[in-house]
């Protein structure tokens, strides 16, 4: 339970100058080291003293990890790359204003400037029965507080639920899997890419983390291919506060149109499932979909097929479907 | 070591979580030290022992193919042989890091498992010799006499087996205890998850009895994986290889039944017989 709040406890704290390093630490401490990218989740729980790690490796001097360079297909950011620069970035701007638009609505500005494309995919779920040091089944117990008759689940899962139901909170990792992004994952066996919707994991696979990164693996850089670049995009977020908050919902979609008819598309949500959601079956309804009212209408209903809400968050059912409708509807080039 | 992993609840108070999975690495390697142990022992400091002379009057009288298994208590032997192998791996593969959807898998094992317990019982409690099973005096005075001889020393000759040698029977009392509690407290465990079969319910039982229940579950679970290992390995030896094909053709050869069991005690039928028991 966290007691004292603001007090760190004491850790070692490495500050690797390049990812060789930065892996030779990990392996030598393993299961004792905690990554530090901008800091804002770990920060969290460092000082709620609810994670206490004996090793931190501050990933923040490895330049090698920051920019975002062009490729020969598409851009490569790296993993410690700050919101602000993804967000001010001329090709994203210009070719993938999805991935600035998400990262935009990250926060707040100060957050924005501190954060990390790299953070912001890899953090971890906001449910606060977790966060407050409960022994739930995501902090290695065997029940789920959040899922009780009385307990305060507005904010959790209505799909993909399994034991635990809290949810992915990151409002880049959408946009990312819209965007067909591959993450670059540095492994003790060595490099391994994987699609950006495989890089999440859901309880059923472990219920004690939120990607495939195990310890001593590091996210290294974000690839993100040109096959949708200056497509039709969308991506809008449901929070409470507007100026700053953590997504209730969030869509993100990328449309290829041709004369009216949609010839191929991408979408996922976040926020109501444990992992952010590739809807494949709303993409498969739209290709060969005329862009239009009834066809919003039509994957709107599909989007949440399935959704199984819990005592107090029906709500986001037809706002994951609402969302949807209007991320097809609108999509703009 | 750890032996079992607790918590901290809401209010402050120490929770009982799960057995720790080092007990798992303890069973795993306990299963495989008896292994080595046992091939060793037996390879290299076992005094030979000759076979039961066999003669030819003997053989005439007894069918060329002996019934041990009717194919009812084969299909059961397997099916819960596949069960219990998947829920273990599913079970324990993910504890050393092996990330895969497991949870439903592991259920519906379970509930496979369930059933043909529930099968096996039933079919054991009427159709089958129920007092094969059973444990007598004279099967424990037996079991000293072949093991003073095994280890060279001098001891009256032990009467031949029944259906089922005294390893056999200790082996199944073992599996009923362990798999009897792994099935019970697995069952309990299912109110946790959600599953067609019934509403789910994680307060039918305290925070602390379903700690319990999960240190159950997990210590029947690692007994489990010793027995399994035993298990598999005898059956793989090549001097018992013959008992490991009743279990697949259903019948034993005339020789092996006379060499290792008693008539008196398990009288031979001919395969095929329906009269089996």
């Amino acid at each position: 339970m966290a007691v004292i709040r603001d007090m760190m406890t004491t850790f070692e704290l490495f500050q690797p100058a390049n990812v060789e390093d930065a892996a030779a630490l990990l392996r030598e401490h393993e299961g004792r080291a905690w990554v530090l990218a901008g800091g804002l989740d770990s920060f969290d729980w460092f000082k709620d003293r609810i994670k206490r790690p004996a090793v931190v490796v501050d990933l923040g001097g490895i330049e090698s990890l920051k920019g975002i360079e062009s490729t020969a297909d598409g851009l490569e950011i790296g993993a410690m790359t700050p919101l602000t620069d993804v967000v001010r970035h001329p090709d994203i701007a210009e070719n993938y204003g999805l991935l600035a638009e998400a990262a935009e609505l990250v926060a707040s500005p100060q957050i924005r400037n501190q954060g990390t494309l790299g953070g912001n995919v890899s953090q971890d779920t906001r449910c606060w029965y977790y966060r407050d040091g409960w022994i739930c089944y995501r902090a290695g117990g065997n029940i789920c507080y959040a899922d009780t008759p009385t307990s305060m689940n507005r904010e959790h899962a209505i799909f993909g639920a399994d034991r635990c139901v809290a949810v992915n909170p990151s409002d880049t990792a959408p946009a990312l899997i819209a965007l067909d992004a591959k993450m670059v994952v540095q492994t003790t066996g060595g490099e391994r890419v994987v699609d950006a919707e495989d890089y999440f994991i859901g309880p059923s696979t472990d219920i004690m983390r939120m990607t495939i990164l195990r310890p001593g693996d590091l996210l290294t850089s974000i690839r993100i291919p040109s096959t949708w670049a200056g497509a039709r995009f969308y991506f809008e977020k449901v929070r409470d506060r507007q100026v700053w908050d953590f997504p209730l919902v969030n869509v993100a979609s990328a449309i290829r149109v041709s004369g009216g008819t949609i010839e191929d598309a991408r979408v996922a949500v976040n926020g109501v499932a444990p992992y952010p959601m590739r809807l494949t079956a709303v993409e498969d309804a739209l290709r060969g979909a005329t862009q239009d009212e009834a066809t919003a209408e039509r994957v709107g209903e599909l989007a949440i097929r399935g959704a199984r809400p819990l005592r107090q968050n029906a709500y986001k059912i037809p706002l994951m479907r609402n969302l949807v409708k209007r991320s097809v509807r609108v999509a703009e080039a | 070591m750890n032996f079992l992993t607790w918590g901290t609840d809401p209010y402050g108070q120490e929770l009982l979580i799960r057995i720790s999975w080092d007990l798992l690495y303890l069973a795993s390697v306990s299963g495989i030290l008896f292994v080595i142990g046992h091939a060793v022992w037996l390879s290299f400091l076992a005094p030979s022992v000759s076979a039961a002379e066999v003669d030819d009057a003997q053989l005439a009288n007894v069918p060329e193919k002996v019934a041990r298994h009717s194919l009812a208590s084969r299909a059961f032997h397997w099916i819960m042989a596949v069960a219990m192998l998947v829920l273990l791996f599913t079970g324990f593969l993910p504890a050393i890091g092996v990330q895969f959807a497991w949870v439903t898998m592991h259920w519906i094992a379970g509930v496979v498992l369930t059933l043909s317990i529930i099968y096996h019982i039933i079919h054991a409690s009427f159709w089958l010799d129920l007092w094969s099973m059973w444990i007598g005096p004279q099967d424990v005075t037996d079991a000293v006499r072949r093991f003073k001889r095994s280890l060279g020393q001098d001891a009256p000759a032990p009467r031949k087996h029944a259906k089922y040698p005294l390893e056999n029977r200790l082996y199944h009392h073992a599996i009923v205890v362990t798999g009897g509690l792994v099935t019970i407290t697995g069952l309990l465990m299912m109110y946790r998850i959600e599953t067609p079969l019934w509403t789910r319910d994680p307060y039918i039982l305290a925070d602390q009895t379903w700690g319990m229940v999960y240190v159950v579950h997990g210590l029947s679970a690692v007994s489990l994986v010793t027995l399994v290992i035993a298990h598999i390995y005898f059956g793989l030896r090549p001097e018992k290889r013959w008992i490991t094909w009743s279990m697949i053709r259903g019948w034993i050869d005339r020789r092996h039944y006379v060499e290792h069991h008693d008539p008196e005690q398990w009288a031979a039928r001919s395969e095929g017989d329906s009269g089996q028991r």
